[in-house]
């Protein structure tokens, strides 16, 4: 597929969960074009709906209405021919494997022999600047340390599509920046196309290509804006005139979303 | 009265000295948190020793321990034709089935939902069953012989281990089960590397409270009928002889069986479940 391609189209998406207290709009009529090698970040109050298109994506929830298509297959082909990689808030690393095992854990499912997940780890390892913690055990990491490490797992087997859900919501600010910098040089290095949900507008504006504000009951689109900032993006970006303007912009997005309701 | 002040004499020095090796350095190095209950063990005993010869209590109602221990020294054979045939033979061929049991059992359940309904009620009520109406029962279908006490067993094993194992299957988190669908994983992949390490650290509170019950199970189901060698066999026959002294010989070999399986099944809860937080070090 050309760069530039259409890799993920949602058309008129709706999801209605079915509660206790009545119907739940999760998501209303959504439309969205994400095209390979984009950024792409959600933001939005809890409830818009972000995390649940992102699911959605994966075949984790599936729609009530409308059309998804992922690389032109249904979520669910797509989640068969493991065209995504997932990273989750907290690292859901598993507590009896080392770092290199559970890197190792999907490439196992996945069936790649023992030579080229050995080869794998390594390159994921170094990619995420965690090489030489193969053996330790996840409780033995900091948390930074962990979230990246489950970055590379979601990067080991090579899917097109990165899938983040606030994958850095629970770390600190410092810890974040860094991590938002080398997600940055990352996405340059693989071309990957990426998903990332967040509710922090600095960090929407600075990491994204493309930037989709998202507001609840029901969850919705209300504006995307197309990052005019440049690849090439050190963290003082975040002083510059364009950055602002952007951050601007997604904040009067979340307050027009909010309505009367604030 | 020798023996009675000579035994608290005994109690309060070891008292002391314990005192003071808890409280230093050495009672947390490894010799001392040995040497802390090993002391404590001795001082009970001796204590017993002094209270029995003190008060001249008679050998029906409570034996000196050196009596109990002349009687293991005497009868060696008898008391390991009665470990082999109870705790070998009864208690450990019956956990092994019934522990393999409620695995496939604990398995079929997860992987058939309806089963999880229709098959724990079952199991519960087989579980309330008391053991001295169902020991009987069970002696009548499988014989006198080791068999029906591994039933017995078996029976007794079979439901705390799959209640804790069908709850450790629904321990792993829902992200991790997420992930696993991320990758494509079918049911058994996530089963094998997920679900049932997962379980893990249930699965083996299950098994330690399942050894101190196939111990009690193949000694109590002997009461009910047996050939002339066992341990609930020799227990029962020698009260009636007032060889209180085997009795407690027995008792003794008991204690002694049982804390060895529990330590056994705690030494390979701390290997599998290294990872788990209360393993942690």
């Amino acid at each position: 597929m050309a760069a530039g391609a259409p890799v993920i189209e949602a058309k008129g998406l709706n999801l209605t969960f079915q509660t206790g207290d009545g119907p739940v709009h999760a998501l209303k009529d959504v439309n969205l074009t994400v095209n390979r090698g984009d950024f792409v970040s959600f933001i939005g109050p809890s409830g818009c709906g972000k995390t649940t298109f992102l699911r959605c994506v994966a075949a984790l929830e599936h729609p009530t209405g409308g059309t998804l298509t992922v690389n032109g297959m249904t979520p669910d082909e797509a989640r068969r021919k493991r065209a995504y990689g997932y990273v989750f808030q907290a690292a859901g690393l598993y507590p009896w494997r080392t770092i290199a095992g559970n890197i190792a854990l999907p490439l196992e499912i996945m069936g790649f022999s023992k030579a080229e997940q050995a080869e794998r780890i390594e390159r994921v390892l170094e990619l995420v600047e965690l090489k030489g913690f193969g053996k330790k055990f996840p409780w033995q990491l900091s948390g930074g340390m962990q979230q990246r490490a489950s970055i590379a797992r979601a990067l080991a087997f090579d899917a097109d599509i990165l899938l983040m859900d606030e994958p850095f919501g629970a770390l600190d600010e410092i810890v974040r920046d860094r991590l938002n910098e080398e997600l940055l040089k990352l996405w340059a290095a693989t071309g990957k196309t990426i998903g990332f949900v967040t509710h922090s507008i600095p960090e929407a504006v600075y990491l994204s290509t493309k930037i989709v504000v998202m507001s609840p009951r029901p969850g919705r689109i209300t504006d995307v804006i197309d990052s005019p900032l440049p690849k090439e993006r050190p963290l003082d970006i975040r002083d510059s005139r364009e950055f602002i303007e952007i951050a601007h912009r997604v904040r009067e997005g979340l307050r027009a979303g909010h309505g009367d309701e604030v | 009265m020798i023996w009675l002040g000579g035994a608290i004499l005994f109690w309060l020095a070891a008292w002391a000295v314990n005192a003071s090796v808890a409280g230093s350095a050495a009672g947390r190095s490894r010799a001392g948190r040995v040497f802390v209950p090993l002391l404590f063990g001795i001082t009970v005993l001796v204590l017993w020793e002094g209270v029995v010869r003190g008060f001249g209590v008679q050998p029906v109602i409570l034996p000196a321990p050196s009596a109990i221990w002349a009687r293991i020294v005497a009868s060696p054979e008898v008391l390991w034709a009665d470990f082999v045939q109870t705790v070998v033979k009864g208690a450990l061929t019956g956990f092994v089935m019934g522990v393999g049991a409620a695995f496939a059992m604990a398995i079929a359940i997860d992987r058939v939902p309806f089963l999880q309904r229709g098959l724990l009620p079952i199991g519960n009520f087989v579980a309330a069953l008391p053991i001295v109406g169902l020991a009987p029962i069970l002696v009548m279908w499988f014989g006198f012989d080791w068999q029906s006490k591994a039933a017995v067993v078996l029976v007794m094993v079979f439901f705390p281990v799959l209640v804790n194992l069908v709850a450790g299957l629904q321990a792993s988190e829902r992200m991790q089960r997420d992930l696993m669908a991320t990758w494509g994983a079918g049911y058994w992949q996530a089963l094998v590397k997920l679900r049932l390490p997962a379980a893990m650290p249930f699965f083996f509170n299950g098994l330690k409270i399942a050894t101190t019950l196939a111990l009690i199970g193949a000694i109590v189901a002997e009461f009910f009928g047996s050939p002339i060698v066992g341990m609930g066999f020799r227990i029962s026959t020698e009260v009636g002889r007032l060889g209180l002294d085997m009795v407690w010989a027995e008792i003794a070999v008991a204690a002694l069986a049982g804390s060895v399986f529990y330590g056994a099944v705690s030494v390979v809860e701390r290997w599998v479940t290294f990872w788990h937080p209360a393993q942690r070090h």
